[in-house]
């Protein structure tokens, strides 16, 4: 299999309280995280809320400072995000927020770029009636399917998905996951599934990592995870997603 | 114990006709915990609050009919709705953080219906404060007494909002969304709390969540609503196993589970 | 426990009634402005008297041939009003554009980037604001002489301060917002990022504080002409004509009532139409 990430001895410090002129105090959010994920391959990664696994997308984005190495196989990841409500820029209408990373790109001339957001708003099942409108505009799901799109436009090989259906509906949220491992088959995509919800990594996953506290306590593949769990904190998990 | 006939909401901001909630009817034993599930926007909050009396009548527009322990809600006087609310109803919302008033102490927060209403010495509410704290499970009750909001986590913020909810003994327990906000192992003690006060207390919950996983995990009856009505009610494991109606059928089905891969 | 239910409100908020609201503030602050505006733009190129032109009728009050009466050296008044309102909306104008565009600029660099800059840059600003701004404004041109054009720069530089404060407060808001985190994953550059996804996003609260400084300058520029340290002669404006009206208070009440009136009206039809379009956008 070809490694499309490699992390080594991660570690990530958070600081706490100081200003422009004072230090304040530092708390350790990821203890020596070692990770590598595969092309093609959806990896999942449990953990409660401050376990570090935002950290974790974080580093890996660049969007924090680590120590440690982390070594990108492919171009540039994109990311989804939870929250659909903040992550469309207000001003923009759908059509200019999936253009803009083309643009940014800098690689295609108008035409090329909008029959490429048409194709790209068609494939996540936004119709032409939604491209003229703003975010808000939107229902959660359909502002998730805009993310998905923007993230995608620009073909990357790894997406990390950081809680990307947790804030929508059920009914929604299974439209939006068989949307995802759609585009994962369509497009040759690697996921770094990032979830609080068990149930939900059992069916997308192929591999799962479990944080608690800035470690990795157990890497797992998706069968044995739920059938062998070995750290008594899976065990835990397992309980309540039952 | 709580029967509701026909209740329509209606925001007086919205053309006439569109209602929030469409002319629902429940019926609750009491003891019993009822589990009110639905997607966002189909009224179940709003339903919530009509019974709790929380929406102001300026803005709302709530007809049908209410009744609580024999007494027609609508029909109250505003010293009865007043002690209904804080005595006999209780409220538990989704988001400890913001539910409760940074400025003040837990444990006056904790007191809070008992002080409104009166009730008590000032001992005698702090002795109570700290048993419904010991009730809701919270560890070392007299030295958390004394602690603001924010040196608490988010599980133990809901365990002390449910103390403050049943200091007062009510009959019924409104919870919307109570553990939505909580990581999935503090949810689940939550849930366990919950159902030892309705067996220990004899509490009626009527348990709000778009979590049908958690109702189900909670709740011996369920109503699924659905864009301001009510589509099915049943037993918990007769809607979950037999569902009736094609939209509880799609609710269930959508759920994850371990039945299925992607 | 009841006292904290306040807090739940159900999040639709009363379209219909305060969107009428908002359309009211919108058509009275449109027509009042349209008025002052086209009685300026009139103003630059004709006025019913050369705004010079003395004459033997002092103290004229208003009539059909001088609509609002005419002052002490006989020159008519709606004439001199439409001039003095000129010269008094274009160094408003000139103002609200050095300090809007200077003070954006700060505030977007600052609440983007922050660090040390933005630190010390901030505390220059609180400086500046702990004076009040006429006293200020007051030793600047005792230091570097009065006139049209140094007043224009000496205000630009003061509203600096409110401007940038505002736009660095809201833009180090929207830097925490996913948008710009996704747009920092595109590869967006900074310059990018800030002037193309977050600026239009400040807009919102850029507007008010806009005709709030604009506001600010026009009453500004008329009290320190009204002080003798503003506009000089030949040159007129609603300051300095207010100031001279007061000597003749009882002799010609019009005089002064319908300079007042004149600076009222350009503040308030703006205050109107900003206030319209917040209460719009909250509905």
């Amino acid at each position: 299999m070809e490694p499309i990430l490699e992390i080594r001895n991660v570690n990530s410090f958070y600081r706490i309280g100081g200003s422009a002129f004072s230090k304040g105090r530092t708390v350790q959010v990821l203890k020596n995280i070692n990770l590598t994920l595969y092309q093609g391959e959806v990896l999942g990664l449990v953990g409660e809320s401050g376990s570090g696994k935002s950290t974790l997308a974080k580093s890996i984005l660049g969007m924090t400072e680590y120590e440690g190495e982390i070594i990108h196989h492919s171009r540039r990841p994109q990311m989804v995000f939870q929250d659909p409500y903040s992550s469309l820029n207000p001003a923009f209408s759908i059509r200019r927020i999936v253009e803009e990373p083309l643009i940014i790109y800098g690689k295609y001339n108008g035409a090329e770029r909008r029959q490429r957001v048409e194709e790209m708003l068609a494939a996540v099942g936004l119709g032409p009636e939604f491209h003229d409108r703003k975010p808000r505009e939107l229902s959660g799901g359909q502002r998730q399917r805009v993310s998905i799109a923007a993230a995608m436009i620009v073909r990357p090989r790894l997406v990390i998905l950081d809680e990307a259906v947790s804030a929508l509906d059920v009914t929604i949220q299974d439209q939006i996951l068989d949307l995802l491992m759609k585009l994962r088959r369509e497009y040759d995509l690697t996921y770094l599934f990032i979830s609080h919800d068990l149930n939900v990594i059992y069916q997308c996953c192929d591999r799962v990592i479990v944080m608690k506290k800035g470690e990795i306590l157990e890497e797992n593949t998706v069968d044995g995870l739920f059938e062998n769990p070995r750290h008594e904190y899976t065990r835990q998990l397992l309980r309540a997603a039952e | 114990m709580l029967d509701i006939k026909d209740l329509r909401v209606h925001f007086r901001s919205e053309p006439p006709g569109k209602d929030a909630v469409k002319g629902i009817s429940l019926h609750m034993e009491s003891g019993e915990i009822l589990g009110l599930v639905g997607e966002s926007g189909s009224g179940k909050t709003v339903t919530a609050m009509a019974l709790s009396s929380l929406l102001p009548n300026a803005r709302a527009e709530i007809t049908g009919k209410i009744t609580f322990n024999g007494m027609d809600v609508f029909s109250a006087t505003r010293e009865e709705l007043r002690a209904l609310r804080g005595q006999s109803i209780s409220v538990v919302f989704q988001e400890p953080m913001t539910s409760m008033d940074p400025t003040m102490r837990i444990g006056p927060q904790v007191e809070e219906s008992l002080t409104v209403h009166g009730l008590y010495t000032p001992e005698e509410r702090k002795q109570r404060a700290i048993q419904a704290m010991r009730d809701a499970e919270l560890p070392d009750p007299e030295s958390l007494y004394r602690k603001y909001p924010h040196e608490l986590s988010g599980g133990m913020l809901q365990r002390a909002m449910i103390a403050a909810a049943i200091i007062c003994d009510p009959v019924l327990l409104i919870c919307d969304e109570p553990t939505t906000a909580l990581d999935v192992t503090v949810q689940e003690g939550i849930l366990n709390l919950l159902k030892k006060i309705n067996r220990e207390k004899g509490t009626g919950i009527l348990f709000i969540s778009h979590n049908l996983h958690v109702v189900r995990k909670l709740c011996t009856r369920v109503a699924v609503m659905c864009r301001g009505e009510v589509v099915e009610t049943g037993d918990v494991d007769q809607v979950f196993f037999h569902p009736q109606q094609e939209y509880t059928k799609r609710l269930i089905a959508a759920i994850p589970t371990r039945n299925r891969k992607r | 426990m009841l006292l904290m239910l306040g807090a739940m409100r159900p999040d639709k908020p009363r379209k219909t009634v305060s969107r009428q609201k908002a359309n009211g503030f919108l058509i009275a602050g449109g027509i009042i402005t349209a008025l002052m505006a086209a009685l300026v733009a009139v103003g630059w190129f004709w006025t019913p008297y050369p705004t010079t032109a003395m004459s033997r009728d002092k103290f004229l009050s208003p009539c059909v041939s001088h609509l609002l009466g005419t002052d002490n050296l006989g020159r008519d008044l709606l004439s001199r009003i439409m001039e003095g309102a000129g010269s008094t909306f274009l160094i408003a104008l000139c103002v609200v554009l050095i300090g809007g565009i200077v003070g954006t600029v700060i505030g977007c660099l600052t609440g983007y980037f922050g660090g040390v800059a933005d630190a010390v840059l901030m505390r220059v600003c609180d400086a500046i604001t702990a004076f009040p701004s006429i006293l200020l404004a007051l030793v600047l041109i005792a230091v570097f002489g009065s006139g049209k054009y140094r007043i224009i720069l000496i205000l630009g530089i003061l509203f600096i301060p409110s401007f940038a404060r505002v736009v660095r407060g809201e833009v180090a808001k929207q830097r925490t917002q996913n948008y710009v985190a996704s747009a920092k994953l595109m590869g967006a550059s900074d310059f990018r990022i800030i002037f193309l996804h977050i600026l239009p996003n400040t807009f919102q609260v850029l507007f008010p504080i806009l005709t709030i400084g604009f506001n600010n300058a026009v009453l500004a520029e008329a009290s320190m002409s009204y002080l003798g340290i503003g506009v000089r002669p030949p040159d007129a404006s609603l300051g300095r004509m207010l100031s001279e009206s007061q000597t003749y208070l009882a002799r010609a009440p019009w005089y002064a009532l319908c300079t007042g009136l004149a600076i009222v009206l350009m503040i308030l039809g703006l205050s109107l139409i900003s206030e319209g379009i917040q209460q719009r956008r909250r509905a």
